[in-house]
């Protein structure tokens, strides 16, 4: 079966082939233009959500003052360039939405997943070809409606990226925000159903279309991770999709499911809401993992150690990220005894975790490490993932919580597991696969400069946070100048410091200059890269950079697991999963 | 770290203080063994001329322990860490101190009211009396509230209380604190709960008991001067 689908698909895609510029850049049916326009749509709303960030930050570090370069935006959204309390929760508001689900799973699991997911299990395209330009079409036209929503009457969604009813409910609560938070249901919606498509296109292909020889024990562990992310988000997405519904409907047709006044219930949203949004952190962490366990071995020159039992630890991650979600809801009201049961799922959470990074730790040791930029991009994923992680055990302890919650130390927290996963783990795949997408070799002095200063920035701006939580700093604060507690925060330790942590983050976004720098200056002039750049095993190294249409000149024949580096009896340090001959193959 | 927390006044404060001691002990040696790893890694296990890495698959149950075996101590350290914040949550959320001094609080965009029952102890009489954003307690007493809400949902933090409670429309919540410390002290709303949400700031006035009594003669000077009389029962005694 398998030889047989991929032999139909093939034909279709040479037919596509054929047709204008249009056909094959803009409505393409081929999974690896689809992966570059879900990259694309992901780059362009980083932007917008890194232009959030600044505002937010502007606003924070000095309340009140003209933030630099947005005098000319008309009022009300800035009056002479200063921040109005509405518009600073609509920003909060947008860059949490934009930076989750629009930058997060379009790039890893759009991007990588679609152009990566085929080729590394040997077949020619997706399972279903058109479904796929549907799905990047549908994110294309939600993206458009939530950027939409900044140019309606009373401006953009402002009741938190996590729309806690009833403030969401009901427009007179937001001060008339209406159409703004419409806009961005649907938007939302949209988005939804574009990751269920491609999460079947996912879940088809890598069980049906896999190359000869590609068991499901010889897939990449990239493989493995999109396929339980695509699995959590397909079981989660469900409830949320229905809230969704219910909310627009309590604003627009009159009913009343969270509306209290009117026999709702405000605690419903949460609950379906966090049903879906706890799944939803591992559908964005595991394809950053992801990424770096691809590229460890490759730069350390060993096997993934404990590859199965890596396969394993994630499931069960998964799994139990289904009975965690009350943790964000230990103050919420709930039952106070559903508070315990909660808090130990969550911090059993740590088992399977210290699992998978355990693992990642005992692939470097006894390597022959090349600090390369994807390499030293994968490791700064590792290392700072490692901050969210242990923070995460103060936050599930749920009598700590009641310190904790909604203060700083939960902002750090969740950006110090989320910024590792997509913005690091994302740079570590670009600068990985960056010569197979676009067949061009980027600048690794360039490239590391970029690491250098987005990592130092990125801790100078969240380790700081911390400590403001710490100190009792509520999170989506408009003015902490309010506050005698918080006033010490805004200036007065050289570190810890409302100032220092917006100095911080301009680094950290004009950092990310050096990227676009390095990819159209790799595009126009770039050297050609060659086909298998960093000597790795894994199929998507078995063909041409960039791949053929059919991905494969012949379909490849798979004869051994994907991390076999350094080999006993060999004399190489590599040796391809199509590799037919040698005496490693088990 | 723990100096970075704002003066702790409540009893069960020192146990969430506590709870984060023996969280950051438990949890930085692991944390710096793991980089630890990393660091080493990258310093000593660098490609140089003639180097050859290990061909470690991690397949054999001989391989894997060095996995299995620190997993099996966090696991241990974690029910160490969830038996004491069970403990914890427990003594704070899961019981409400009787006898105590009641207070009603509702929350509504953006302000806080706080609502005491007056001398008669009870709510729903006529020496009733609301006061917007000011909760007077006296120190070494526990004081129970009910938490409501007129809207949307807020959240009753008092950070030097260590106490945090969202505020739902349609319910009332209880919850109880005790401060040991006289002085004035903020309450803040930690849930997002619309476009002044940063300006519903409150304070949490704690009184010695001579302070609290002369608190109570200024609020309700007929009470006061009703139990001044000698022979006339107080407001107390005839209910």
């Amino acid at each position: 079966m398998s030889v047989h689908a991929p032999a139909h698909a093939a034909v279709a895609h040479e037919t596509a082939h054929a047709g204008s510029f249009w056909r094959s850049h803009v409505f393409s049916v081929d999974h690896k233009t689809i992966g570059k326009q879900y990259l694309g749509i992901g780059i362009g709303m980083a932007l917008v959500g890194g232009l959030l960030a600044y505002l937010i930050r502007w606003q924070l570090a000095w309340p009140g003052t003209p933030v630099p370069g947005f005098g000319w935006v008309p009022e009300p959204m800035f009056y002479e360039g200063i921040v109005p309390e509405t518009s600073y929760n609509a920003f909060v508001t947008m860059h949490g939405t934009i930076m989750v689900f629009f930058v997060a799973m379009p790039i890893l699991l759009g991007a990588f997943g679609n152009f990566l997911l085929p080729i590394m299990v040997g077949a020619p395209d997706m399972a279903f070809p058109r479904l796929n330009m549907m799905s990047v079409w549908t994110l294309g036209l939600a993206s458009l409606v939530m950027l939409s929503s900044f140019f309606v009457e009373n401006g953009p969604a402002s009741a938190g990226w996590t729309g806690y009813a009833p403030l969401s409910a009901d427009a007179t609560y937001t001060a008339d925000v209406y159409w703004g938070l419409n806009l961005w249901i649907i938007a939302l919606m949209l988005e939804f159903a574009s990751f269920l498509m491609g999460g079947v296109n996912f879940l088809t292909t890598a069980i049906n279309m896999r190359a000869p020889g590609m068991t499901l024990w010889r897939m990449p562990l990239l493989v493995w991770m999109q396929l339980v992310a695509a699995v959590l988000f397909m079981l989660s997405v469900g409830p949320l999709v229905a809230a969704a519904l219910m909310l627009l409907g309590d604003r627009t047709l009159g009913t009343a499911f969270f509306l209290p006044e009117r026999g709702g219930d405000a605690l419903l949203w949460q609950h379906l809401f966090w049903f879906f949004g706890h799944p939803e952190v591992y559908v964005i962490l595991l394809p950053g993992f992801g990424i770096v366990m691809e590229i460890m071995p490759v730069f350390a020159r060993k096997p993934f150690f404990g590859y199965r039992t890596v396969v394993w630890a994630t499931i069960a991650a998964g799994a139990l990220s289904f009975v965690v979600w009350a943790h964000h809801m230990f103050v919420s009201g709930i039952d106070p005894r559903l508070a315990n049961p909660f808090s130990v799922t969550t911090i059993l959470i740590s088992v399977p975790f210290s699992v998978m990074v355990g693992c990642m730790l005992l692939t470097l040791v006894g390597g022959s490490i090349e600090l390369a930029t994807p390499m030293l991009f994968a490791l700064g994923t590792l290392g700072t993932f490692l901050i969210g992680g242990v923070t995460g055990i103060y936050l599930g302890a749920a009598a700590l919580d009641m310190y904790m919650h909604d203060t700083y130390f939960v902002v750090a927290h969740f950006h110090y597991t989320l910024f590792p996963s997509v913005i690091l783990g994302g740079l570590a795949g670009l600068y990985f696969w960056f010569p197979k997408m676009f067949g061009r070799t980027l600048n690794e002095p360039l490239g590391k400069l970029h690491f250098w200063l987005t990592f130092f920035s990125f801790n100078a701006v969240f380790i700081p946070l911390f400590f403001v939580g710490l100190a009792g700093h509520m999170r989506r604060l408009y003015d902490p100048t309010q506050y005698d507690l918080l006033e010490p925060l805004m200036d007065t330790f050289p570190f810890v410091s409302h100032a220092f942590v917006t100095k911080a983050a301009i680094v950290l976004i004009v950092s990310q200059v050096l990227l676009l720098v390095n990819v159209v200056w790799s595009l126009l002039a770039g050297e050609h890269a060659a086909d298998n750049p960093w000597k790795a095993n894994t199929l998507e190294w078995a063909t041409s950079s960039p791949p053929p249409h059919g991905n494969f000149a012949t379909l490849p024949n798979v004869y051994r697991d994907p991390y076999e580096y350094t080999p006993p009896g060999s004399k190489d340090d590599w040796l391809p999963q199509t590799a037919p001959a040698a005496g490693a193959a088990r | 770290m723990l100096s970075w927390l704002p003066e702790n006044i409540s009893t069960y404060g020192r146990d969430i203080d506590g709870l984060f001691a023996l969280i950051v002990w438990v949890t930085t040696p692991w944390f710096l063994l793991m980089q630890g790893i990393i660091l080493w890694s990258v310093l000593f296990n660098r490609r140089r001329v003639g180097r050859r890495a290990w061909y470690l698959r991690g397949d054999t149950w001989g391989q894997l322990a060095w996995i299995l075996v620190p997993t099996a101590i966090i696991l241990g350290l974690d029910f160490l860490i969830d038996a004491r914040s069970a403990l914890v949550w427990a003594h704070i959320k899961q019981r409400v101190p009787a006898g105590a001094t009641e207070v009603r609080v509702t929350a509504k965009q953006f302000n806080w009211e706080f609502l005491y029952p007056g001398p008669d102890g009870r709510f729903g009489t006529d020496d009733d009396l609301t006061l917007d954003n000011e909760l007077h307690v006296p120190v070494g007493q526990n004081v129970v509230f009910t938490l409501q809400s007129k809207d949307v949902i807020h959240s009753f933090f008092i950070p030097n209380v260590r106490l945090k409670q969202d505020v739902l429309p349609g319910r009332s919540i209880r919850g109880w604190f005790n401060a040991e410390k006289t002085g004035r002290y903020e309450i803040a709303c930690a849930e997002l709960c619309g476009i002044s949400h940063y300006t519903m700031r409150a304070f949490l006035v704690v009184h010695t008991a001579d302070e609290y009594r002369d608190w109570i003669e200024e609020k309700w000077p007929q009470a006061a001067s009703a139990a001044a009389e000698p022979g006339t029962p107080t407001a107390t005694e005839l209910s």
